[in-house]
């Protein structure tokens, strides 16, 4: 099975860094994300509701739709809160790339860790622009917030080709394929990992993998 | 073309497609009501959230929706529609954009009815979420209130798209196959946003902000072995014919606001009634005096700052050298007699706020008839002022001030370098600060 990859660019200013992440890593969970499943007798499930809502943003015009979830901001807000902080202490032209990746879990035999298969990577390519005046940065909040915009746009057109999804699984599958670690909503399986470019733009004066979560824990 | 198709699978098959579409104009209305959504999620199901998404059902806008419908379902050729449309306090109307939920012949006969489809549809439901807030309109709708309201209009039939002006754009939120045909969703949106002056008369208030009640239809949740449960469906089923949009009843004379329509008029046929609780200020326009048509976007009406008792100044010249923001749209003074201090008084400037909407393009609305090909000089004169012993003078003062240096503490190398350098001599001063250990010890003392 071959992984899909996407790639998304965006430039943008210093303190706009987080809520753009925000809202694409937010506009692509939504779509990955179901409601909890209760699984019921003779393999019938049902599935929980999930509800949405709208999040300005304070230093771009524009506003973005996640789940109603506490929970999966948190952790999403702390990812990107890593990366932000990473991109500012590189010191370089502020170049990094920041994957959410969907991923599921293949059981292996005892010595072996479980398998981590992706089958869905978004990756967001992020540059950190400096701008000299009030002006230019009032340009900077509309422009950025069409350019969210078009991303969202190329989001939704990714998702409605309706390419693989993971089976929906048995009850005692349903941890290979889903986080069930959250008490409201259910996403898909995923890990955020961040990388930052020098300068040189070769690959990485500093890589650091961060699992949100921890599934791998054995 | 339905031989394939178990008569249980073409019953959900249409109780989803139905219901899809009651959703989908929630959504879509929900989102031009100005005010941010929010919907909690729950574990449990209720059984009583459609494709698994908390979305409210307004009451007024089910009953438009099923009333446009008139118990038939977007099919091939019959599509379903949802106009949104800007009308300003003055009567003006102009379309913004055009949702399009429709269906084309490409069948997808493998496809599982109970699950696939359901959860497609789940997911472009999401897919609306997302887009409906990033489209112009969203923004214009999210400011309306005092000049200017979004409306709504609900048609069936053949998708009409020619109030949105050349150069409309159009973006597709999605499409999900069905067994007797694919399911498409759009929008078609307005890009040139110059005004148009047409007064639509016998116009109703639409888009009200209705109690939200939660009067929800019962939809299934389950899935996999089972079949979806029965459903109880209230309204129409089924024998009616289809009935073109409906001509505006002008019997709602809400708020002082008086519609008289004729009955020919094919024109907006807005929302129903809006509820009792509804907020009061929004409809009673007609009592203000509004002056400016446009909306809140961009105000760059430029007066001539000349100071009292000045003489009359004579010539114009362009504001092209000004670096003022949005300084092109200043418009042209008609004649120097009618901007003539002395004639009539100079009135307060009011510059444009860069903080106003993103419609940069968007300023053309203008009742006066001014042109905006010429450009007219500002003359920075500030009442009182002279040439002081300062070879600045307080407009090159203001100029100046528009664009101050970079502060260097925001440069990042600095804060980088001096950061090393900290870590660096942190040891010495660690160690300077234990041999001194004694002489804290006792100036916390003393401070006891």
């Amino acid at each position: 099975m071959n992984c899909r990859s996407e790639v998304l660019e965006v430039s943008v200013e210093g303190r706009q860094v987080d809520e753009a992440m925000l809202a694409l890593l937010h506009t692509i969970l939504l779509h990955r994300s179901t409601g909890k499943f209760h699984y019921k007798k003779e393999g019938t499930y049902s599935i929980g509701t999930v509800g949405t809502q709208d999040i300005d943003c304070d230093f771009i015009d524009f506003t973005f739709v996640r789940v109603s979830s506490e929970e999966l901001d948190r952790a999403i807000r702390k990812a990107v809160g890593e990366f932000k902080e990473a991109l500012s202490n590189s010191g370089s032209d502020g170049m990094g790339q920041i994957s959410l990746e969907f991923y599921q879990k293949k059981k292996s035999r005892w010595p072996f860790s479980d398998e981590c298969i992706p089958w869905e990577v978004w990756s967001i390519k992020v540059n950190v622009v400096n701008l000299a005046n009030e002006q230019e940065r009032q340009i900077c909040r509309e422009k950025v917030g069409e350019k969210l915009g078009e991303k969202v746009i190329n989001i939704v057109e990714v998702i409605s080709r309706h390419e693989y999804l993971p089976k929906m699984p048995t009850q005692s599958e349903v941890d290979n394929v889903f986080d069930t670690s959250l008490k409201d909503v259910q996403p898909y399986l995923y890990k955020i990992t961040y990388q930052i470019t020098d300068s040189l733009g070769t690959s990485v004066s500093t890589t650091m993998r961060r699992l949100i979560k921890d599934t791998l824990a054995l | 073309m339905d031989n394939d198709l178990s008569p249980q699978d073409k019953k959900d098959l249409d109780k989803f497609i139905k219901f899809f579409a009651l959703k989908t104009v929630q959504v879509i209305v929900q989102a031009r009501l100005g005010e941010k959504i929010c919907s909690s999620s729950s574990s449990s199901p209720t059984g009583s959230d459609w494709f698994n998404l908390a979305i409210k059902d307004i009451p007024e806008v089910t009953h438009e929706a099923k009333k446009a419908l008139a118990g038939q379902l977007p099919g091939i050729g019959r599509s379903m529609c949802v106009e949104i449309s800007l009308k300003t306090s003055e009567g003006d109307s102009m379309e913004l954009e055009t949702w399009c939920l429709e269906m084309n012949e490409k069948c997808d006969k493998d496809i599982k009815v109970s699950y696939t489809v359901y959860n497609r549809l789940s997911l472009l439901l999401k897919s609306l979420l997302a887009i409906t807030r990033v489209t112009p309109a969203y923004k214009l709708s999210r400011k309306q209130g005092h000049d200017y309201v979004i409306l709504y209009r609900i048609y069936f039939g053949e998708v009409q798209l020619a109030g949105l002006g050349e150069g409309f754009q159009t973006v597709r939120v999605g499409l999900v196959g069905t067994p007797t045909g694919t399911i498409t969703l759009s929008c078609a949106y307005r890009t040139n946003l110059a005004f148009m002056s047409t007064r639509a008369t016998g116009e109703e208030d639409g888009v009200g902000y209705p109690g939200v009640e939660d009067s929800q239809e019962v939809c299934t949740t389950s899935f996999s072995t089972s079949p979806p449960t029965q459903m109880v469906l209230p309204g129409k089923e089924g024998g009616v014919p289809l009935m073109p949009p409906q001509p505006c009843h002008g019997t709602q004379a809400e708020h002082g606001r008086v519609s008289s329509c004729p009955p020919a008029d094919p024109g907006h046929h807005l929302s129903g009634s809006p509820s009792t609780g509804e907020d009061a200020e929004t409809l009673s326009r007609s009592g203000e005096a509004k002056t400016a048509c446009r909306p809140e976007a961009l105000e760059t009406t430029f007066t001539r700052k000349v100071g009292a008792f000045v003489n009359k100044p004579s010539t114009q010249v362009t504001t092209t050298g000004l670096d003022l923001p949005f300084a092109a749209f200043a418009p042209r003074a008609l004649n120097s007699e009618e901007n003539d201090p002395m004639v009539h008084p100079p009135e307060s400037p009011t510059t444009a706020s860069p903080l106003h909407g993103s419609l940069h393009s968007q300023d053309s609305v203008d009742s006066a008839g001014q042109t905006q090909d010429d450009f007219v000089m500002v003359d920075f004169k500030p009442a009182f002022s002279k040439d002081d012993l300062l070879p600045m003078d307080l407009g090159t003062f203001y100029r100046e001030f528009q664009n101050p240096p970079q502060l260097s503490s925001l440069s990042i190398d600095v804060s980088a370098q001096s950061m090393a350098e900290d870590l660096d001599s942190l040891p010495e001063k660690l160690a300077i600060y234990e041999k001194n250990i004694d002489e804290f010890d006792a100036f916390v003392d003393t401070l006891q």
